[in-house]
């Protein structure tokens, strides 16, 4: 058992996966020599060498479309789009060529490929380098989209992405690079697809992706002092979405809180209630409740940031004013 | 209506083709790729009218891009292409589909939205593929696909195979930024891959030479990626077949990425929707007159292949149309058992739990 930090989660999985199957290639931008302006490809270079770790000129369409083409002839591949923002760049070959050719062309061609990405805020980078984009993503059919929050969940997710023969979206949060936890030794492989109760309750469900993860368990632990037992899900893929998980969680508290990084209006929350409200409304005590970042461009603004993306206290006040109020757990 | 050229393109002076080369009769190329190159591009033409005849009798739904008038460029590569490399090609990817192989009969079912069509009517006229043929797929979204064949270059560079990718494209893609990205990272990691521009003079409904910073949009920009700066009449077969060798050769033995401009031109307009009126009437008159079929008609009786050999060749490729034809017609609508498969490699489209 190590303790890595989520930014050596990164390196980790892909050299376990690497190691594991010698086809398996990976292009970005300064991910060779420089081991990734996050540092999360450090040592990729000198195990595996400048065929198999290459560097690319800033080139996002040119990225993801030889990484297609790569898969879809044989070769495994795991491309970084520096930060998530600059999917927009390249979202043609994402949206409209990789997750559409498998159905245009009835399953004559698979792409076996991780496009990994630096996601979220709190780094006070302004509104082109921060924004959550997992909503862009999830909307797209013919694409998986996942998100962890611990390092093993990083080595263990990415492993499962990585062996999956569809394209993965797989958001790495910035914020989260410093954080640290246990990942056990050998090899560590994970399921897409599947949520995971992290801290159990009986009063309200809140689930959560990512950096708003860690946050959700802090404001549960505050709100168990004012006598809410709050059911704390990590959602950690959105597709394939593990509503199973969510839905019985929700059936059991009646009522759900989503908290969301992705600014709100078609967030990942929506899907997520409105799942809720099709399948166990009459298990609903309340309303479910979207807490999220507002519908505006991110500022670069430490002060303003902060205000943005929902924070701790944000969580913990509006679930104690949701269950106080009339539907409440009494 | 506009009488001025600015407005009324058809009004500008005709950009005439280059004269007929003579010197290629005696380019070293066996009589029998010859003949090949001649079946293909009779195949190539018919099942371009067929597509439009059928059009017109409203069983081709949604649009449809036809190559007719351009089919020397895809006979002369696909003549030159072995049968491992990869084609990757526009919505106008009918004639490079067909000349990788790809069976006239499922091409026509898939443009009729028809269960026995290559893609079993969920790709349609505009998507074209038959990954067993090399024929990688036909994207719509004009560019992607040059960087697209990048990755299956690289694939085949990391595999060790002497497979080459081939792009094709019109000259309208040149302006748009995957092309250029592509060209650098191809030249830079040596890929084995050739990108065609198939220079039809017209982006769409638009001159190309009043929206592109140079004469020549593809060759034009070849030296800006270390590349030579390669012009070929598109509408003379064995010319493109004779560039097309020795580029794939140049891919295969590892010494990178060419750019070919051949020129060529629609003798229709852009797409189902389109008379191509906007050009000026001298203009289609003279290209009418470089039709690559009558051109290389001419070539082979002169090289001495005997007139009774070509028509039995233009009899047998119309009743193979015709048999296509009556394939295609056959077959069924898709079911809805198809609609929500292939989305994701377990053959379904389950998003969720």
């Amino acid at each position: 058992m190590a303790e890595l930090s989520y930014r050596e989660a990164v390196a980790h999985g892909i050299a376990q996966e690497m190691r594991r199957d010698p086809t398996l290639v990976m292009l970005g931008e300064d991910v060779a020599a420089a081991g990734g302006v996050f540092k999360t490809t450090v040592g990729l270079l000198d195990e595996f060498g400048p065929l198999r770790v290459r560097d690319t000129p800033i080139s996002e369409q040119a990225i993801i479309g030889a990484a297609m083409g790569a898969a879809m002839t044989g070769i495994p591949v795991i491309a970084e789009i520096m930060f998530s923002d600059f999917l927009a760049v390249c979202w043609d070959m994402i949206a409209n060529e990789i997750a559409k050719s498998r159905y245009m062309t009835n399953g004559q061609v698979s792409f076996p490929m991780v496009i990994r990405t630096a996601n979220g805020g709190g780094a006070r980078f302004g509104a082109q380098h921060s924004q959550s984009v997992e909503n862009w993503a999830m909307m797209i059919p013919g694409l998986k989209v996942v998100a962890p929050s611990t390092p093993v969940d990083v080595v263990g997710l990415l492993a499962a992405a990585i062996r999956d023969p569809d394209p993965v979206v797989f958001f790495e949060h910035k914020s989260l690079m410093a954080a640290k936890g246990p990942v056990p030794d050998g090899d560590v492989v994970d399921t897409l697809g599947t949520a995971r109760v992290i801290r159990e309750g009986t009063d309200v469900t809140i689930a959560a992706l990512a950096l708003m993860v860690p946050r959700a368990f802090e404001a549960a632990t505050r709100l168990e002092e004012a006598g809410i037992a709050a059911e704390v899900i990590d959602v950690r893929s959105l597709v394939p979405l593990d509503t199973q998980t969510i839905l019985e969680s929700v059936s059991k508290t009646g009522r759900l809180f989503t908290v969301e990084e992705n600014p709100r209006v078609c967030g990942w929350g929506a899907e997520v209630v409105s799942i809720v409200d099709e399948e166990v409304f009459w298990d609903l005590d309340g309303p479910s409740i979207r807490i999220t970042t507002p519908h505006i461009p991110l500022p670069a603004a430490a002060a303003l940031e902060d205000m943005a993306i929902p924070a701790v206290n944000r969580i913990y006040e509006t679930v104690l004013k949701s269950v106080d109020g009339p539907g409440g757990v009494g | 209506m506009p009488t001025d050229y600015r407005y009324d393109y058809s009004l500008r002076d005709p950009r005439l083709p280059q004269p007929v080369d003579r010197e290629l009769e005696n380019a070293p190329i066996p009589v029998d790729v010859r003949l090949a190159m001649y079946r293909k591009l009779q195949e190539l033409r018919q099942f371009g009218k067929r597509a439009h005849d059928m059009f017109l009798q409203n069983l081709v739904k949604g649009t449809t891009h036809l190559s007719l008038g351009m089919e020397g460029v895809a006979t002369g590569f696909g003549a030159a292409m072995r049968p491992g490399d990869y084609t990757f090609a526009t919505y106008r990817g009918h004639a490079h589909a067909l000349a990788r192989g790809v069976d006239p009969g499922a091409a026509l079912a898939e443009l009729l939205g028809r269960e026995n069509g290559v893609l079993g009517g969920k790709g349609g006229s505009m998507h074209l593929t038959d990954v067993a043929k090399g024929m990688m797929g036909s994207y719509a979204i004009i560019g992607a696909h040059l960087c697209i064949a990048n990755g299956a270059a690289w694939s085949a560079q990391m595999r060790g195979t002497d497979q080459v990718a081939v792009a094709f494209f019109g000259d309208g893609t040149t302006n748009i930024g995957a092309f250029h990205e592509a060209l650098n990272m191809a030249q830079v990691w040596r890929l084995p891959v050739v990108f065609v521009c198939e220079n039809n003079l017209y982006m769409e409904y638009t001159p190309i030479d009043l929206v592109t910073a140079v004469e020549h949009p593809a060759a034009g920009r070849a030296v800006a990626y270390g590349m030579e700066p390669i012009i070929v009449d598109g509408n003379d077969p064995d010319a493109v077949y004779l560039v097309a060798a020795r580029v794939l050769d140049r891919a295969r033995r590892g010494e990178g990425p060419s750019l070919v401009e051949a020129i060529t031109y629609r003798s229709g307009g852009h797409s189902r929707a389109d008379p191509g009126k906007y050009r000026p009437p001298a203009e289609v008159e003279a290209w009418a007159g470089h039709d690559p079929i009558p051109l290389y008609h001419s070539r082979l009786l002169s090289v001495g292949v005997p007139e009774a050999t070509l028509g039995k060749v233009q009899r047998e490729v119309a009743e193979a149309i015709d048999a296509a034809t009556e394939f295609a017609k056959a077959g069924r609508e898709p079911g809805e058992s198809t609609l929500l498969t292939e989305v994701y490699a377990d053959g379904g489209s389950r998003w969720r739990n």
